[in-house]
């Protein structure tokens, strides 16, 4: 034990911490410009197989809802929280991002009720008009999505005056409350010429639209989004005000002593998640590429809760590795178990369902036994592993039979 | 007035006898959070199972002994999921313990979903419970009179047992203070497992009573009852039973109303705009005991 403690404040001596931040930043950059350039081949060189036909559904939607945990973990985990309105700003960003991306020709047709709808405006047609269709869908998406998540933050602003004064669990039955509200009113009929009530509003620009020549981006393009967006909490988060909201988070009553406008703060972080739950539910809609407001339910935002306590809360790429496992395993590794059979032997009880339940038992086991999920409150970084590497080369002689540890 | 009262009374009458229905599951709530300080998200599923539990029971029994398996195997359920779920997480943070109760109702979601295939179970009918009565030309179910008196009957009961026995006794301690309770010898863990107890019962009541008048079962059908029991609970101020009891009538009586004025959407929406003015305005509830916050 001692000579670890030794080693690694060997190591932090030889390289101060700014360099191996450098290092990470570095490899960082490089592992993501690879994961760009693997998408892009997968996008439109590899063969289709049965294989791929699964998994780029899973990397499209792992991608959406690791930026959906992150802005979550940003506000329960880094602020400390516990709001479970997610689903209700993920509405709103899906409904406005897909109401500026419905082109003019299609209203009649999805607003068919409402006498094609009122808001006939699209960003990507407006857009495309001038610069071509290519680059309309491209910029038009963006300045959706950017207003998608404005929507919600704004909307987060409002009700965070209220709500954010109460304490724990109040909080999270308030903000669980604004987003059945949310919910409620987006399918009232009387808003029908914006909304749509409660049919499914489709036809707008999805992800299979971003292409630049006849190269498409299909699963580049939410990487793209979700990794700026990732980078740009990161940043919040080593700022000094993320620093004040871990300050909030261990303690309320310290923060104010030390000088933290803590209603500031709270609304800041509330706000910032917000926004990007915003991003998230437009990139859902993007993906799903039709959307009703029924299906953004409280169980939704539980999903991600759960997500984010599996990656561990307080963790940015415990989140990130948690949306990419739950994902995977809910919609392609644990598909055997609905299937009837594994392999060729024939298993009564495995149908439809049984998946889930499974699921649910391991969610359990990892919320009770694990409570500290994946990565606990640590991120993962190059040097962390390079030196935990290091340090269990050196060590092995003294403490083989403890190494689990 | 009284044009109001005769063209409403259909939706004021199943109103009052859903806020009964509410309030048997809204008791559960708030005696659990009275003592535990936990939002019991999995309660409202528990509700649920108590009905799937009951169809697949009178499916091969006769209704006399499949409505007490009811109740014993919900109660059962609550104990279980009090010991496996919330005891290990005692001294964890509250918040791990609500994220556990979102687990649970995720898993019994889950498996309401595998047993019964997705679809929509029919309830049976009970059969005094559903025959139907007529009160000033508004035809009803007999569930709808039973209801409010059943409901008050139980809370008056429940009431003298905290207010008279040994164990209410001890409930009330451990909700006022729970260290100074466990040094003055009260046995914590099976008072929480007797709240739980009382509260899964009260809610496989109030799930007998509430599928007689929907008919079919979902996975998640116990979600939105449950919501709206807890808002009833908070609103009446947590931890009281008189207040949730109020509150859920309340709740009950104004949304059928709502629904009665044909903005059935907002029926549900309603429930949750009166949690929010009730927290802005008094967040402690009607009945709730000012909190004070020690440093």
């Amino acid at each position: 034990m001692g000579k670890k403690l030794n080693n690694a404040l060997n190591a932090s001596m030889r390289n101060p911490l700014n360099a191996d931040r450098r290092t990470d930043r570095f490899v960082g950059i490089v592992l993501l410009a690879v994961l760009y350039i693997v998408l892009f081949l997968l996008d439109n060189f590899l063969p289709q197989t049965s294989f791929t036909l699964m998994m780029i559904p899973v990397l499209k939607k792992g991608a959406i809802y690791s930026l959906l945990c992150v802005s979550m973990n940003l506000l329960n985990g880094f602020t400390g929280l516990f709001s479970l309105g997610q689903a209700g700003f993920m509405l709103l960003g899906a409904y406005t991002y897909a109401i500026f991306s419905i082109p003019e020709s299609q209203h009649e047709a999805v607003y068919q009720y409402f006498g094609g709808g009122a808001v006939r405006f699209s960003f990507s047609e407006a857009i495309g008009s001038v610069l071509g269709a290519n680059a309309g869908s491209w910029l038009g998406a963006i300045i959706a999505i950017i207003i998608a998540g404005l929507v919600a933050a704004g909307f987060a602003a409002l009700i965070g005056i209220p709500v954010l004064r109460l304490k724990s669990d109040y909080l999270a039955i308030a903000t669980l409350g604004f987003a059945e509200i949310i919910r409620a009113v987006f399918q009232w009929e009387g808003l029908g010429v914006i909304t749509n009530g409660s049919n499914l509003l489709r036809k707008y620009t999805s992800f299979s639209n971003m292409k630049i020549g006849s190269l498409s981006f299909a699963t580049l393009f939410p990487f793209l989004i979700v990794t700026v967006c990732i980078a740009l909490i990161v940043l919040l988060i080593n700022s000094s005000y993320g620093r004040a909201f871990k300050a909030i988070r261990d303690d309320e009553v310290a923060a104010e002593a030390m000088g933290i406008n803590l209603f500031r703060h709270k609304m800041l972080s509330f706000v910032i998640s917000s926004f990007f739950a915003g991003v998230g539910g437009a990139l859902l809609a993007m993906y799903q590429t039709t959307i009703q407001a029924a299906a953004f339910k409280t169980a939704m935002t539980y999903e991600i809760l759960l997500m984010v306590v599996i990656g561990g809360i307080g963790s940015i790429s415990g989140s990130c590795i948690a949306a990419f496992l739950y994902t995977a395993c809910n919609e392609w590794w644990l598909r055997f178990l609905d299937s009837g059979h594994l392999g060729s032997l024939s298993v009564p009880f495995f149908r439809d369902g049984f998946r889930k339940v499974i699921f649910s038992i391991i969610i359990m086991v990892i919320v009770l036994f694990f409570s500290r999920g994946i990565m606990g409150d640590r991120e993962l970084s190059f040097t962390g592993l390079m030196k935990r590497r290091k340090a269990k080369k050196t060590a092995q002689p003294e403490e083989r039979g403890s190494e689990n540890a | 007035m009284s044009d109001f009262l005769s063209a409403n009374l259909p939706y004021i009458l199943t109103g009052i006898s859903v806020g009964g229905q509410y309030a048997l599951i809204a008791i559960g709530y708030t005696m659990v959070y009275g003592i535990l300080r936990l939002i019991n998200f999995a309660h409202g599923d528990v509700f649920m199972v108590a009905g799937l539990v009951m169809i697949y029971t009178t499916a091969s029994l006769p209704m006399y002994i499949s409505i007490p398996i009811v109740l014993i195997a919900t109660v059962l359920l609550g104990f279980l999921i009090e010991r496996v779920a919330y005891k290990p997480l005692r001294s964890a943070p509250r918040m791990s313990v609500m994220i556990s109760a979102i687990g649970v109702s995720y898993l019994l979601q889950n498996c309401a979903l595998y047993f019964t295939g997705g679809l929509p179970q029919t309830y049976p009918s009970i059969p005094w419970l559903s025959s139907s009565v007529t009160i000033w030309n508004a035809t009803t179910k007999m569930v709808t009179i039973v209801t409010p008196i059943l409901t008050i009957v139980l809370v008056f009961a429940l009431a003298a047992m905290i207010k008279y026995t040994k164990i209410g006794m001890a409930m009330r301690a451990v909700s006022k203070d729970f260290e100074t309770s466990q040094l003055m010898g009260i046995k914590i863990n099976s008072v929480i497992s007797f709240t739980f107890i009382v509260g899964c019962f009260l809610a496989a009541v109030g799930s007998l009573l509430y599928f007689t008048n929907y008919q079919s079962v979902i996975p998640t059908s116990g979600a939105m009852p449950g919501l709206k029991a807890f808002v009833a609970a908070v609103f009446g101020g947590i931890g009281s039973i008189p207040g949730a009891v109020i509150g859920a009538f309340l709740i009950g009586i104004c949304e059928n109303i709502i629904k009665g004025l044909g903005l059935t959407t907002f029926s549900d929406a309603f429930t949750f705009v009166l949690l929010i003015v009730i927290l802005m305005v008094k967040p402690t509830g009607i009945f709730g005991e000012k909190a004070t916050d020690k440093v």
